[in-house]
């Protein structure tokens, strides 16, 4: 084999390597540079980081919620307070569970949280209600203890033993 | 529950699953392989080799299988971590097969042809591999078996003691007419599962409570009691087995787990001064570790004294420069003994040089990146703790054999992932990548079926 052949493919073969990588790279993107996508306000983009700092959540009443489902419709669920401050979980109509059960969708480390804690879920107008499922020590919506099923306005604490949760857009 | 049946729909807006993505990655992944197979056969032949259409062939279908069962059971899975131990993995195979074609270090004694066993292997690793994706519904079982893991992983590192060593280092068990294996690359996985387990329920009593002294939280004595216990484990490899590398590994991986859980760097300066300390008590006395960091400290004097490798090995990174010298013409058959298992980095410098280097310590580190990505968007501690250990593990590893190959730390016997030649290393890291893809799976599915099931566990009650 001519030399120039084989340099060529020793060129060729680093350069698809470093290729390969900086393909993988650009597949990842959205997790290396994602937070500043999330600042176009209403694009419903999980999977990125949360940014709760610089989101205040009470202003919320005149912007367009995203996705076609209503102007108050909340897009995530964000964790404020506890062990698991900064976890974000997408709200796109299932049930979620918050308690210390292995199968919850939140999983509570939290001594003063129950199995089953509480529920969130949306009704049939799209309206996000949490329900206390017969917690030990209560589920909390701003100061109030839950007895009935709630609806939750965005940017209200939802508080759980040592957690505290949220609705954002 | 309202809707439990929404888990299995892809709602608009919802995360990608990136399965396509994850294909057209997987073939790139195949194709590079065959690239390699193809340069080599014509560097060293002049002629393309004949076994190049089925290679490629057996390589693309393990790719296809696996992809096909993370579609089917993993869905939402992290589309990289398939590609990339697919690459590393076929680009070890043409490395063994390209030292394969060296006489030198092919003979009956060193048992012939080194990638026929490889290939096979790494099919039984993409079975075992399926196996886990099919058969662990949830990572979060794992957790029910914290101690019985504890128990296992001990038999599998206690068991190696009553067979005969094997150059120097007693971490194999031989089976008469299967072969043998390293059953320490199976117990680092069934660690992490046990420090994950254990650390979830302990954390908050080694966090806090502790006395703070000199700028360092000191944990209570009481607290300490599990650290001195793996500490007092991992000397004992080192004292019974004489195997520096997996010692490292596990204390390594404590120290590691240990800090991500409870968030205190005083753990890191304990565990570092606990493994300097018995590292170098052992050394002490130990003559075969000894040997290994007077290699290390003075090459050049052992190659005089007969320890060929870590000088040849080092030459041949010299040699390799900035481009290498091109697959199949280097001279990495120098290293003699072990240039295909832990010395295969050495060819890796050699003929990709320092580009190709960087390209496959990139391809490990974004590897590792994925797995601690995966703990970060898990949502529960179990698998946040169990992913940070099983990259972390990976991550030592690759740290401890690219170091010794390097010469930046004393050589300790220990296979590369997916790259060396060695059973059990790549079935025990393709499971290693499946659990992973699995907690991957659980914490990017949108919408997590929630099954009622009683669980008695104690809440405290708040009192007035």
């Amino acid at each position: 084999m001519s030399e120039l052949t084989l340099t060529v493919m020793r060129l060729g073969f680093l350069a698809v390597l470093w290729l390969f990588v900086i393909v993988a790279v650009q597949v990842i993107r959205s997790d290396l540079f994602g937070t500043r996508v999330t600042q176009r306000a209403a694009r419903r983009a999980e999977g990125q980081r949360p940014q709760q700092r610089q989101q205040p959540p009470r202003q919320q009443s005149g912007r367009r919620g995203g996705g076609g489902r209503g102007r108050n419709a909340p897009s995530k669920l964000v964790v404020t307070e506890g062990s698991l401050t900064g976890t974000t979980v997408a709200l796109q109509g299932q049930t979620i569970t918050l308690g210390r059960a292995h199968d919850s969708t939140i999983v509570l480390d939290d001594d003063y949280a129950s199995s089953r804690h509480a529920r969130i879920y949306p009704d049939r107008d799209g309206q996000w209600i949490v329900e206390d499922l017969g917690s030990t020590n209560g589920t909390y919506l701003d100061r109030t203890r839950l007895t009935t099923p709630t609806p939750i306005q965005p940017g209200a604490p939802i508080r759980i033993g040592k957690t505290v949760i949220e609705l954002r857009k | 529950m309202t809707n439990t049946g929404s888990n299995t729909t892809v709602s608009p807006g919802g995360l990608p699953s990136r399965r396509n993505t994850e294909m057209a990655m997987l073939i790139f992944a195949v194709l590079i392989p065959v690239f390699a197979y193809a340069n080599v056969g014509l560097a060293k032949d002049g002629a393309l080799p004949a076994g190049m259409l089925g290679y490629g062939l057996g390589l693309g279908l393990l790719a296809g299988v696996a992809h096909i069962v993370v579609r089917r059971w993993a869905p939402y899975a992290d589309p990289l971590m398939l590609p990339i131990a697919t690459l590393l993995n076929g680009l070890g195979l043409v490395l063994i097969w390209r030292l394969d074609q060296e006489p030198s270090i092919t003979t009956d004694q060193t048992g012939g042809a080194a990638a026929p066993s490889q290939l096979m292997w790494s099919t039984l690793a993409v079975a075992l591999f399926a196996g886990v994706l099919v058969f662990l519904k949830d990572h979060r079982v794992l957790q029910r078996y914290t101690y019985i893991s504890m128990a296992t992983a001990l038999i599998l590192l206690a068991l190696p003691i009553f067979f005969p060593a094997k150059n120097g280092a007693k971490i194999w068990i031989t089976i008469p007419g299967v072969g043998s294996l390293q059953p320490g690359e199976f117990a680092k996985i069934i660690l992490a599962v046990f420090f994950a387990g254990y650390l979830m329920v302990k954390r908050d009593a080694l966090a806090l409570a502790s006395r703070r002294f000199m700028g360092l939280y000191l944990p209570r004595g009481r607290d300490l009691g599990p650290i001195i216990a793996i500490w007092a484990l991992s000397l004992m490899i080192l004292v019974f087995e004489t195997d520096l590398g997996t010692s490292l590994l596990f204390f390594g991986l404590f120290v590691v787990m240990l800090y991500v859980a409870t968030e205190r760097t005083s753990w890191i300066v304990f565990g570092l001064t606990l493994s300097v300390v018995g590292a170098v008590a052992v050394a002490s006395f130990e003559p075969h570790v000894q040997s290994r960091v007077q290699d290390w400290l003075d090459p050049m004097q052992a190659f005089k004294d007969g320890s060929e490798q870590p000088a040849q090995a080092l030459w041949a990174f010299g040699s390799g420069g900035v481009l290498g010298s091109g697959l199949g013409q280097g001279f990495s058959r120098l290293i003699g003994f072990a240039a295909k298992s832990d010395y295969i980095f050495g060819t890796v410098g050699e003929e990709l040089g320092l580009t190709g280097t960087m390209a496959i310590l990139l391809m490990y580190g974004l590897l590792i990146e994925r797995g601690i990505r995966t703990s970060l968007a898990a949502r529960d501690p179990f698998g946040k703790l169990l992913s940070v250990g099983l990259s972390s593990a990976l991550g030592l590893q690759v740290f401890i054999v690219a170091g010794g190959v390097m010469g930046l730390i004393p050589l300790t016997g220990m296979t590369l992932p997916f790259m060396a030649q060695g059973g059990s290393s790549v079935v025990a890291n393709w499971a290693l990548v499946a659990i992973l893809l699995k907690i991957s799976d659980t914490a990017r599915r949108p919408a997590p079926a929630p099954a009622p099931s009683p669980d008695a566990e104690m809440t405290q009650v708040v009192r007035p």
